[in-house]
């Protein structure tokens, strides 16, 4: 993707439109004036989001004080409302999806970088980053329709008859009735996060230099040895900082997961159970809230939490790709 | 690694330990192309499923019919021409602001405190969730003003717009080398003609896929219009509550009506087609150089 490079003639004839007056004039200070303020106008953005959710979710907090975070409460008629539910559903789905997702993307990227012959990286790379580009409420559909029956007739069972014969840990698999569930919503959130994570370890596989990876073949090691040897060693901390990226992005996912996780403000041991997740609980609700009511305000408050969650991911997640970048 | 490494005396032991090496490498490499195949059956079911459902639904009629009660044969052209118009103004509104960002962080801020801040900022609202830009813009532009409107969706979207074109601004300037700008500056051309004139021009195709890329990712936006824009059954106006193809297709997918979950299945099939074509567009235009 280098830059086009221009012929010197054609930079002459951008000169020759361009040199309309030789001297700077009044243009090089409004340029860099209009250029700054656009930089400052980013800043203003975000903290203009910060507060004004804050601000938004203030009388709930107020109303319920500290115990806002910690209560399981959600009832808009007696206007008693807390964020421990679907905090503890936001956690639950993405952590689970990133279990499921990792795995995935690592063997994705291993096979682009290290398996695939030329003529197959580029269209399976492609293919796996048009998964990114398919818009959330299509995850929605095909996960509430396709995906959800079939996990709830093939793998849930399968899962509750093993995993959920197991002592203790069996609660957590065990089998619930209806297809939608925090399980659904953590396959459909995997599969929506993959390629996010996919691409990062991919491109930071690239960076490893070949020296690194000659010098390990030329010692006898096979292939797998060398990613686990040579590359993962030297991209650890970018690696982890993917994964705290598609950590982010499934926080903060709204509409596939509105549509499989069933919306029920319960917390369940079991996974397959369903739940909600503050992002879903927001989208649903919103638009019947009553303007300046509780409900309202908590909701917004449910907003500003998130925000701060997926601002902690995001911002750990930036610190660790810079660092682990090639200086 | 180490395995070997270590000299190994004993000719049959060497043969058990190269098998068992080379067994773990033949594992790791069916895994991984295991891992391919579903990430890319994802898709492909993910496709399929969108043909089976959408395909029998499109019909001309859908185009030029404007959504309508259940049972009376209505069609999508409020919600496609509401998400054209928002996804355009949201474009026209986010791009320039995006560009001049990109521009200064490429140009002016180069390593200080205020560029890394900028630059820190805007790699957060490009992942940040979408749904919260909607409650942001609900509370800037729809509860002071005392109503939806499409205005306020297009604004929301504007605000996605903006760190992806950022992102890709920024990347593709710093591309521009260095002798480019040397040879302007040279000719005696002001800083801002240079960068208009010469470094715009020579990143234009990688600005114009962060540009395509924007608004394939707008165009599929749900969670920001559902309390900006909200939707509307006529067409609507920039005034007021705006019908959107993602938001229409949110609405009907639930519903227990045969026909509008029919609706919204052609609907998503359009999406999908349309943002997939972007992006692949997007592609091809890095990739023709």
């Amino acid at each position: 993707m280098a830059g086009r490079t221009l012929t010197v003639d054609q930079v002459m004839k951008a000169q020759a439109r361009a040199r309309v007056r030789r001297a700077s004039g009044p243009g090089d200070a409004i340029f860099k004036l209009l250029a700054h303020a656009a930089g400052g106008f980013v800043l203003l953005l975000l903290g203009a989001i910060i507060v004004l959710l804050f601000m938004g979710g203030l009388p709930a907090f107020r109303a319920a004080g500290p115990g806002f975070l910690i209560s399981p409460a959600w009832n808009p008629v007696t206007e008693r409302f807390g964020a421990l539910i679907s905090v503890y559903g936001t956690v639950v789905s993405s952590v689970l999806a990133l279990i499921l997702a990792v795995p995935l993307a690592f063997g994705v990227a291993y096979f682009l970088t290290e398996l695939a012959t030329p003529r197959l990286r580029q269209p399976i790379g492609t293919a796996v980053e048009l998964l990114a580009a398919v818009p959330s409420i299509i995850y929605g559909m095909w996960g509430f329709f396709a995906l959800a029956p079939w996990l709830s007739a093939h793998v849930e069972p399968l899962l509750a008859n093993t995993l959920g014969r197991l002592p203790v840990v069996g609660v957590v698999f065990a089998a619930a009735p209806g297809n939608a569930s925090l399980f659904t919503a953590a396959v459909v959130l995997s599969i929506m996060v993959l390629p996010f994570i996919a691409a990062t370890m991919r491109d930071v596989f690239l960076t490893v230099p070949s020296i690194f990876k000659e010098s390990a073949f030329g010692l006898g090691c096979t292939t797998w040895e060398v990613m686990r040897n040579v590359v993962l060693p030297y991209t650890r901390t970018s690696v982890v900082g993917g994964i705290m990226l598609g950590l982010g992005r499934a926080l903060g996912e709204t509409m596939a997961v509105t549509f499989v996780i069933g919306n029920t403000n319960r917390i369940s041991p079991s996974v397959f159970a369903p739940g909600n997740t503050i992002a879903s609980l927001v989208a649903l609700e919103f638009t019947e809230a009553d303007q300046g009511s509780l409900h309202l305000s908590a909701l917004m408050a449910l907003g500003f939490i998130l925000f701060v969650i997926s601002f902690v991911v995001l911002a750990i997640s930036r610190l660790l790709l810079k660092q682990g970048a090639p200086t | 690694m180490s395995a070997a490494l270590s000299p190994v005396r004993d000719p049959a032991m060497g043969m058990r330990l190269r098998r068992r090496r080379n067994r773990w490498n033949g594992m790791a490499s069916v895994l991984a192309s295991v891992a391919t195949v579903v990430a890319l059956g994802a898709l492909a079911w993910i496709l399929i499923t969108l043909i089976v459902l959408g395909l029998p639904g499109l019909k001309p009629m859908i185009f030029i019919t404007v959504t309508k009660a259940p049972g009376s044969g209505g069609g999508l052209s409020n919600a496609i021409v509401g998400s054209l118009i928002q996804t355009a103004l949201g474009t026209a509104v986010g791009t320039p602001i995006g560009l001049m960002v990109g521009t200064y962080l490429s140009e002016y801020a180069g390593d200080s405190g205020l560029g890394n801040a900028v630059r820190f900022v805007s790699d957060i609202l490009l992942s940040a969730p979408s749904i919260l830009i909607g409650l942001f813009i609900f509370s800037v532009l729809v509860a002071p003003f005392g109503g939806f409107s499409g205005f306020a969706g297009a604004m929301a979207l504007a605000v996605i717009v903006i760190p992806i074109v950022v992102r890709t601004t920024e990347d593709m300037l710093r591309l521009v080398p260095v002798t480019l700008r040397e040879a302007a500056i040279a000719l005696g051309a002001p800083r801002w003609r240079t960068i208009v004139f010469v470094c715009y021009r020579a990143a234009r195709d990688g600005i114009l896929t962060g540009v395509l890329l924007a608004v394939a990712r707008i165009a599929g936006e749900t969670a920001p219009l559902l309390f900006t824009s909200l939707g509307n059954s006529g067409y609507g106006g920039l005034g007021g509550a705006m019908a959107s193809l993602p938001v229409t297709i949110y609405q009907y997918a639930a519903s227990a009506f045969d026909d509008w979950v029919q609706l919204a299945w052609t609907g998503a099939l359009l999406i999908t087609l349309g943002v997939l074509t972007i992006n692949i567009l997007a592609r091809l235009i890095v990739r023709r150089r």
